[in-house]
């Protein structure tokens, strides 16, 4: 171990060191003074950030005896993963303040749950990669519960934890049949001793990889893995789904790239059936039952079970065009997912949750520009052109299409269509309903600032989407 | 003698007994959180069995990192337990149905 491997793996040092320091000074802040925690915990984001981009990589390097990874796609990812953690801390203040929530323990566990999303990003072993699951995991399933007087956050803790349980479980059946074919932990090395030995390609192996499968699903919420997601996102307090909503994602994509293609990516041929099932049913059941939700978040739950079916389809097509849409959708997809889980939290007040698509009557009369932005966030996730979504969604289609499946290129094209059904209803409501509640919205100026930068980003990179397929496709290059 | 297939076996039927438990069960919330910690021992047994038959000190390594997790695993289950129950008085499974759709 060299003073190298420690300078690559400065940024997740680095945010240990400062959790640390955040965990300690919290015990000094008393309960009006709590927003000096939230602005210590962006200082540590914003130091990370620091870290990142100066210690970034010119090439890919393997470290620590191999189990940590430094390259493009993890360096991405963590920038991505560290911007996403600080918008939603930023989103959930003034909800925490008014609810009487506003705890250290809320950042802390958000930042600890960062550690973990970065230590997946850039996990070169199954070890290293169950480990960051796992601080992930925990840090969620307690986030879940930090309202400790709700019924319903109690009770989606509780689902989500013995789901998730059993997910890590199935998980690490899978690994140790993985491990007991191949001999080896490390993704490089399972690649080597496939390519070596045809003859592992058998019975045994594919055995755990189908525990792989399971255990990934499960971290996508993708069908038939998903019914924690909906609850999940229901019962957790605004600011919680919308962390859970947007940053992960990127860890369980980065989970997905390492295992099935820079691993197991000789194994194409037999994980590819799995992926394509688990995305085709996520696709249907997603847009299918989203319609039918009348609780706005519950709704979103189900839009993202739909768009983890695209990413999904994107991994199965296994080639550099298929990764790079895969990459291109989910940095799209988490971006408007956070601006519309931030307009549901700048609805909600003291005592009071938007959470029913009804809260949403009549918006245009009471806050227009926030209306324009929830309209501009619900086009991107509907794919209408010319915002960002609608790149994302014809991204996976093309390198479906070239993939050579025009079947599934037509069913993704009619699940958006049966999507847009719900994304524009949410438009409707805003704009042809009369509203129910006049109250003004309450958030403080920074919030809106961010939340209308969130919402034109959708608009802009849509007009502008060149740069960041550029900087997918030479990612997707780089692997391997 | 016994194998690696014979441990292979027995991984497996305690893996299948541990989801078969948390399936059945429809009671207690606490027999559900043993039949985890059930889940995670009987892949640590598939560990030991394959290091042991690899002769490679990687897959034991791996089993104390389970271990540990297992521990606070257990521990953040029991603190969502403590809440649930304080809100619900009860731990009973078929009573966690608040939320349909």
């Amino acid at each position: 171990m060299t003073l190298t491997d420690y300078m690559s793996a400065a940024p997740e040092m680095t945010l240990l060191g400062l959790i640390c320091v955040v965990l300690i000074a919290d015990l000094f802040v008393d309960d009006e003074n709590r927003v000096q925690t939230f602005w210590m915990s962006i200082a540590a984001l914003a130091i990370t950030m620091w870290t990142l981009l100066t210690t970034a990589p010119a090439e890919s390097l393997v470290l620590f005896d191999g189990s940590y990874v430094s390259d493009p796609l993890s360096q991405v990812l963590k920038v991505t993963a560290v911007g996403f953690v600080g918008i939603a801390l930023m989103y959930g203040r003034d909800y925490l303040r008014a609810n009487d929530l506003h705890k250290g323990e809320f950042y802390i566990l958000a930042l600890f749950g960062l550690l973990g999303m970065m230590i997946m990003i850039s996990a070169n072993s199954l070890l290293t990669m169950y480990l960051g699951l796992e601080t992930l995991a925990l840090s969620l399933y307690a986030l879940v519960a930090i309202d400790r007087n709700n019924v319903t956050s109690a009770e989606s803790a509780m689902k989500y934890f013995v789901l998730g349980a059993i997910a890590s479980g199935a998980l690490l059946y899978g690994i140790s049949w993985v491990y007991g074919v191949t001999g080896t932990l490390k993704f490089d090395e399972i690649a080597m001793a496939l390519a070596a030995n045809p003859a592992l390609n058998s019975l045994p192996l594919w055995f755990g990889l189908a525990f792989l499968i399971v255990g990934i699903s499960f971290k996508f919420g993708a069908v038939p893995f998903h019914m924690w997601l909906p609850d999940v996102y229901q019962g957790a307090r605004t600011p919680v789904t919308l962390y859970i909503a947007s940053a992960p994602k990127l860890a369980a994509l980065a989970f997905t790239l390492r295992v099935l293609t820079d691993g197991l990516g000789g194994l194409h041929d037999v994980w590819a059936d799995m992926i394509m099932v688990v995305a085709v049913m996520s696709l249907l059941v997603g847009n299918v039952i989203a319609i039918a939700q009348t609780n706005i978040k519950r709704m979103l739950g189900y839009s993202t079970i739909a768009h983890v079916g695209f990413i999904l389809l994107a991994v199965f097509c296994g080639n550099d065009k298929g990764n790079s849409a895969a990459l291109f959708y989910t940095l799209t997809y988490i971006v408007a997912a956070a601006g519309a889980f931030g307009i549901v939290i700048l609805l909600s007040r003291r005592g009071f949750d938007a959470e029913n698509l009804s809260d949403f009557k009549g918006l245009n009369a009471r806050s227009p520009w926030f209306a324009l932005m929830m309209m501009f966030l619900m086009f991107s996730l509907a794919g209408v052109p010319p915002f960002i979504g609608f790149f994302g969604k014809l991204n996976v289609i093309d390198a479906v299409l070239s993939s050579g499946y025009p079947g599934l290129a037509i069913l993704m094209v009619l699940a958006s269509v049966v999507g847009a059904f719900y994304y524009l209803r949410v438009i409707w409501y805003m704009y042809f309903e009369q509203a129910e509640d006049m109250a003004v919205l309450q958030s403080s100026a920074d919030t809106r600032l961010v939340l209308s930068l969130n919402g034109l980003a959708v608009l802009a990179l849509g007009i502008i989407p060149g740069w960041l397929w550029t900087l997918c496709t030479q990612i997707a290059l780089s692997m391997r | 003698m016994i194998g690696l297939q014979h441990y292979l076996t027995l991984s497996a039927m305690l893996f299948v007994l541990s989801i078969a438990g948390i399936i059945i069960n429809r009671r207690n919330l606490i027999l559900i959180l043993m039949c985890i910690e059930l889940m995670l021992l009987a892949v640590n047994f598939n560990f030991i069995a394959f290091s042991r038959h690899l002769g490679d000190d990687t897959g034991q390594v791996f089993v104390f990192f389970i271990l540990t997790v297992a521990a606070a695993e257990a521990a953040i289950g029991l603190a969502i337990l403590v809440v649930l129950f304080r809100n619900r008085r009860s731990i009973n499974v078929q009573e966690l149905n608040t939320m349909k759709g």
